[in-house]
């Protein structure tokens, strides 16, 4: 028993000196479980390069702008950028700069997984549950190299509040008139028919399960789980496959100083239509609650790094990069981080 | 001293239980002061309108306390057959020796797995048994919804009527059991006649405890039942349940009227749990006067 107090005693001691050691410098922040692979990736390096430990939690883009506005963490991640309403609750001014980007797309059960063609109506009516059978004509009159089944098409939704749901229902928002009336967009919905799965891979499983089935998922999942995938038509007239490279096109479009645009049904001519920044947000004024100059200093170089050397590491992991233009407009965001009124990074 | 060390004794035992109830207490009233907003803004329709729409701020729960309803009491219906034949097997026929052990043993097991993976097992093997029946019926083969939810729910929470049934049955005096026999009544006749009508408030019990299991579970559920929020419309139609949309939406809620509803479909749930359980009791009241 004494020698049992006596372990638990050292254990103990060893994890406080692991924290008031490490607390030299650890930065934190929470939010979207979007780019989460991709962030444990970039702070694991930048740790060996620097040093500097961030702790990351994911635990969603909600979750992750109420910590940043209660002041819990030094950032936030998001998959959907803060609305003004959102922002005028903030204590003081949160600036955003996008990390990467990611996309939706759309997958589906049928026999043989033929290639499908979309098209923005024919998704929207699929997802209202007007076009309920896959031989429908309009499905058939785009498609002539495919042989459609005479199935039920089964709709499968996110069940869960995700940035993944509200990137989809942002573009099916833009490209229908019903859906924006009946439905909207959000990170959960009043969905009109269909089932739920909980993340990725409730959706992907039932999906998998159920014959007729179409679903949304993110890109990376279903590029890791060599789920068949269907080709959107843009704005121009292109049907678009999803691809690093598509989605990093979608971004190629004007983008306003403050980085907070949807770029979903680009303008962009070869870009994909349902694409997405996601972003870092953090306060503009970094002297706040005691925090030290240097802990502003070390989370500006930060960012820095993970818009220029971290996204080397994007495309491995299956995200795209910021295109040039973009990442200027992020330099420019970051420059902008005071501390005490004056500029940060020189 | 003896007197001393008697009365810190008191004063501790009273300390550990009020702390209980004001945990409780303070429980309850956590979730009605966060649930005002919510209950403000749709009054009445909170609990009868079956319009969930968060992108409108339109919150009506009637979907999920259905679903969380039909589950619950389809659960309890399913797993009760089995729960009380095990009972009566453990309690009357298989008394002792091994084989005794090593069922009771199985019972305890079942109890202690996750619900994660009961919910993983309705996915990987139930779902499919489930798509052939529905496919012979001639219905949209979803494979999930509430009949699978029920059946995976059964099998949860048979160990916990099974376990404090057999507990009962196994203290009905033996005495009754040899005044029976004497009389000439067969094992059936026992069983029937005299332990299940002296134990049957205990095995009621067991029941009301096992319904508080269906109605909370929320992973096993989330996985299974379809996360549909309508009223279903057949026993195959996927649903929601009260627990399962909290998980499913707690994390993404941004706006405060949106995480004042889930908290209000908290304090729905709390309120059903607290009313089934008086309900209860007051059964098995009326059990033992009879």
């Amino acid at each position: 028993m004494k020698r049992l107090l006596d372990i638990f005693v050292i254990v103990c001691m060893i994890f406080i000196y692991g924290v008031c050691w490490s607390q030299s410098l650890v930065l934190t922040g929470a939010g979207a479980t979007f780019p989460y692979p991709l962030y444990a990736k970039w702070f694991y390096v930048y740790e060996k390069i620097t040093g500097v430990k961030v702790n990351y939690q994911a635990i969603g883009s909600g979750g992750g702008i109420r910590q940043l506005i209660n002041r819990v963490v030094d950032f936030g991640g998001t998959d959907a950028f803060m609305s003004d309403k959102e922002l005028s609750r903030s204590p003081a001014k949160i600036l955003h700069f996008p990390t990467c980007l990611g996309a939706v797309v759309i997958t589906y059960n049928l026999p043989g997984k033929p290639v499908l063609k979309l098209t923005p109506d024919i998704i929207a009516d699929i997802f209202l549950g007007k076009i309920k059978k896959w031989d429908d004509s309009r499905i058939a009159k785009i498609n002539p190299d495919v042989k459609l089944p005479n199935l039920d098409i089964v709709v499968i939704h996110r069940s869960d509040g995700s940035g993944t749901t509200f990137i989809f229902s942002d573009y099916l928002s833009k490209v229908s008139k019903e859906w924006k009336e009946r439905v909207g967009r959000g990170k959960s919905l009043n969905w009109p028919i269909g089932l739920g799965g909980k993340g990725n891979p409730g959706v992907a499983a039932l999906v998998k399960q159920i014959p007729g089935a179409i679903g949304y998922v993110e890109l990376i999942y279903a590029g890791q789980n060599n789920m068949p995938v269907a080709l959107i038509r843009n704005k121009s007239g292109h049907f678009i496959k999803p691809t690093m490279k598509s989605v990093s096109l979608a971004a190629n479009i004007s983008i306003p100083a403050d980085t907070r645009i949807s770029i979903t049904n680009t303008d962009a001519e070869y870009g994909y239509p349902i694409s997405s920044f996601t972003w870092i947000i953090f306060y503009k004024e970094q002297a706040y609650n005691g925090r030290s100059k240097k802990r502003a200093k070390a989370l500006a170089e930060l960012f820095w790094w993970m818009i220029h050397e971290g996204q080397k590491y994007n495309e491995k992991l299956l995200y795209s990069r910021l295109p040039e233009a973009v990442v200027k407009k992020a330099e420019a965001i970051i420059k902008d981080m005071t501390y005490n009124g004056k500029s940060v990074l020189k | 001293m003896e007197g001393i060390k008697d009365r810190i004794f008191r004063f501790l035992i009273f300390l550990c239980a009020s702390t209980v109830i004001l945990i409780a207490a303070g429980m309850c009233i956590t979730l009605f002061i966060n649930s005002l907003p919510v209950l403000k803004h749709m009054g009445v329709s909170f609990i009868l309108s079956s319009d969930w729409d968060p992108v409108n701020n339109k919150f009506g729960i009637l979907p999920f306390l259905v679903g969380t309803l039909i589950t619950s009491f389809l659960s309890l219906l399913i797993s009760l057959p089995f729960s009380i034949s095990t009972a009566i097997l453990l309690g009357e026929y298989l008394r002792k020796g091994r084989m005794a052990i090593f069922l009771q043993n199985i019972i305890d097991l079942m109890a202690g797995i996750p619900s994660v993976i009961y919910g993983f097992w309705g996915l990987l093997v139930l779902v499919p048994i489930v798509q052939k029946v529905e496919i012979k019926l001639n219905i949209i083969p979803y494979g999930v919804g509430i009949f699978t939810a029920s059946i995976v729910l059964a099998t949860m929470v048979i160990p916990y009527t099974a376990s404090i049934a057999r507990e009962v049955i196994s203290l009905v005096p033996d005495d009754l059991r040899e005044a029976g026999y004497a009389l000439g009544a067969t094992r059936w006749e026992v069983i029937r006649c005299i332990v299940i009508p002296h134990a049957k408030t205990g095995i009621f019990a067991g029941v009301l405890l096992a319904f508080g299991r269906a109605i909370g579970e929320t992973m096993a559920v989330t996985m299974i039942i379809g996360n549909r929020n309508q009223i279903p419309k057949s026993i195959f139609a996927p649903a929601n349940t009260m627990a399962s949309a909290i998980a499913n939406q707690f994390t993404e809620a941004t706006s405060d009227i949106y995480v004042s509803a889930l908290i209000g479909v908290g304090l729905v749930l709390f309120m059903v749990t607290v009313i089934i359980n008086y309900a209860g009791r007051y059964i098995i009241k009326r059990l033992e006067i009879k």
